[in-house]
């Protein structure tokens, strides 16, 4: 019986047009989702580029050369915050590399077994989960105090090192600096290791039958390889430290000025967003968002950088 | 020929010195999160009891009080910023794996990335700029915008992996027995995906509870009950950052104590969407 085993023509039908046109629907509502998100970033740039306009009209590029805050005169340049925000990141790097990149090594090789290793990568990856808030509260009660001792050492034997000239008051670069490394340092973490983890076997294989010790494979060979991954985890970091605001807003003391020693009270772009936007008004909330604009401009062209740079090791 | 290297050779003995600065350098990073840890649950268990999560912030030099407020403050927000940035984020993300063409799919996940870079501080600015300015007036809705563009990329990328991974085959069948691409991605994949999904909001939404950049200026503070959404609300991570900086004992405990509702949230999720994550195999 051969109409048992061949459904009748009938039995298959075209789509109906609703169902198409429901199909469609979908289908555009869920694209136009994904290009919100790009839309999104452009969005940012409009609106804070339009609120910044006055400030851009009164002041120039000179804003960002300009030492002086002043709401009261209505004079505004921006050049102590972008000192802060480059001092503290780069302070911040400096420290979390070494740490970082070496962690991201001792976590990427069979030093320790799998488990322990999988424990550790967890714990490093919690330090970025720890809200902002939470490091500037600790760095307040727990952190200035403790360096404090330390500064002051230097302060006594290196005041004529400009980095040494101010004894320690408290709230100031360094502990600022200091919290930033301990926020970054997963980002470097996280990423280097993923570079390295993902190199092919053979290289390790081939290093180590030439007779290459473990660091000298790591050193001579593992690094180099997964260089352009690692560029890429430190751009990113650095993205991140430029951006970081209220645990540096709580411990950097928020001083409009040049300082070069580095237990002088200072600024960046971000604490002073967060410390001047509630209150204020007129041609300050303009300058407050030509600062913010800076800051998102600095941060927009080093994260497309690094995101370019790990993207393209993934592909390997 | 021997060709062993003896351990007193200075390559053996390199090695072993570049192993032991490399495990110092993991403890040194590990440091930070012990301390930071233990001082919140020293300074914070103190505090944690009925009357914390019931009582309105006391004026200063008076004893006692919560920090009720800012926790109904917090949920509403993290809620309103869920309500918005689930929909879109999860919509964007099928856009990404069902439906785009990989070139489309690559420029769209690196603008994600890309968001997910951008500063939280410069997200409140944002959020100040279109809501404050225009309404003028501080507001939840503010603030739970800025946070819902906050939540958008961990929503979207934790989605798409998530999608991704869903076995082609499941698509096939369903397509086969003669549903609808909406059908499909609704009925049959987000289903098979939604484990993964949950945990990514999860995720998203502990972060935003934490996050204080995006509020400072947009949703402010108060010290009273939110009543309303068009004006300044509470929130913990606002509370932690005001009341750390003010010179009053209590207000200072009680700062603490919100940090430790924060962590302990924030423990919690990434601790059990960590194990969640282990069993991802079909």
């Amino acid at each position: 019986m051969p109409s048992q085993l061949a459904p009748s023509h009938s039995l298959i039908q075209r789509k109906s047009s609703t169902g198409q046109l429901l199909d469609k629907a979908f289908i555009w509502t869920t694209r136009i989702c994904a290009f919100a998100i790009a839309g999104v970033l452009v969005l940012i740039a409009i609106q804070v580029g339009n609120e910044a306009i006055p400030a851009l009209k009164t002041f120039g590029l000179g804003f960002i050369f300009q030492q002086n805050w002043d709401p009261v005169k209505d004079s505004y340049g921006v050049l102590p915050m972008i000192y802060g925000t480059m001092m503290t990141s780069f302070i911040a790097l400096l420290l979390a590399i070494p740490i970082g990149v070496s962690s991201a090594i001792f976590l990427s090789e069979d030093f320790l077994p799998l488990s322990i290793r999988t424990v550790l990568v967890f714990l490093v990856e919690l330090l970025a989960a720890i809200p902002s808030v939470v490091y500037g509260l600790w760095g307040i009660f727990v952190l200035i105090p403790l360096i404090r001792p330390l500064g002051e050492w230097f302060h006594e034997h290196l005041s004529w090192v400009p980095l040494f000239s101010t004894s320690p008051s408290g709230p100031g670069l360094l502990p600022a600096a200091l919290v930033v490394t301990i926020m970054i340092l997963p980002t470097i973490t996280a990423i280097s290791r993923d570079a390295l983890t993902a190199l092919p076997p053979e290289l390790r294989q081939a290093s180590i039958g030439l007779g290459g010790t473990r660091w000298e494979t790591i050193l001579h060979v593992l690094l180099p390889a997964a260089f352009s991954g690692i560029v890429g985890a430190i751009m990113l970091a650095l993205g991140r430290a430029m951006g970081e605001t209220m645990a540096v807003t709580m411990l950097i003391g928020n001083s409009n000025s040049v300082n070069f020693s580095l237990f002088a009270p200072g600024n960046t772009i971000a604490s002073l967003l967060a410390n001047q936007f509630a209150e204020a008004s007129g041609l300050q909330v303009s300058a407050l968002m030509y600062a913010g604009l800076i800051l998102f401009i600095l941060t927009l062209v080093v994260n497309v950088l690094a995101q370019w740079i790990v993207m393209k090791v993934q592909k390997f | 020929m021997d060709l062993t290297r003896k351990s007193s050779d200075w390559r053996s003995l390199f090695n072993t010195a570049m192993t032991v600065v490399a495990g110092a350098f993991v403890v040194i990073a590990l440091i930070p999160l012990l301390a930071v840890l233990s001082y919140v649950a020293i300074r914070g268990l103190s505090r944690l009891n009925l009357e914390l999560l019931t009582k309105l912030p006391p004026p200063p030099m008076v004893p006692g009080g919560g920090i009720a407020n800012a926790i109904v403050g917090t949920l509403i927000m993290v809620g309103l910023a869920a309500l918005i940035s689930v929909p879109i984020g999860v919509a964007a993300a099928i856009f990404l794996a069902e439906f785009s063409r990989p070139a489309t799919a690559r420029w769209i996940r690196f603008a994600t990335n890309v968001l997910n870079g951008v500063p939280s501080i410069i997200l409140g600015v944002f959020a100040y700029a279109a809501l404050v300015v225009t309404t003028k007036t501080f507001s939840a809705y503010a603030g739970a915008v800025a946070l819902s563009i906050l939540m958008l990329p961990t929503i979207i990328r934790t989605t798409d992996e998530a999608l991704k991974i869903v076995p082609q085959e499941i698509r096939w069948a369903a397509l086969g027995i003669g549903a609808a691409k909406y059908q499909t991605v609704m009925q049959v994949v987000i289903p098979a995906a939604l484990p993964t999904i949950i945990t990514g909001v999860t995720l998203a939404i502990a972060r935003a509870a934490g996050e204080t950049a995006p509020l400072i200026f947009t949703a402010l503070f108060t010290q009273f009950w939110p009543n309303s959404l068009t004006q300044p609300t509470p929130s913990l991570a606002v509370l932690v950052f005001n009341f750390a900086t003010v010179p009053f004992k209590n207000q200072q405990e009680l700062a603490w104590a919100a940090s430790l509702i924060l962590v302990l949230l924030v423990l919690l999720t990434s601790i059990v969407s960590r194990l969640a994550l282990r069993r991802k195999t079909y």
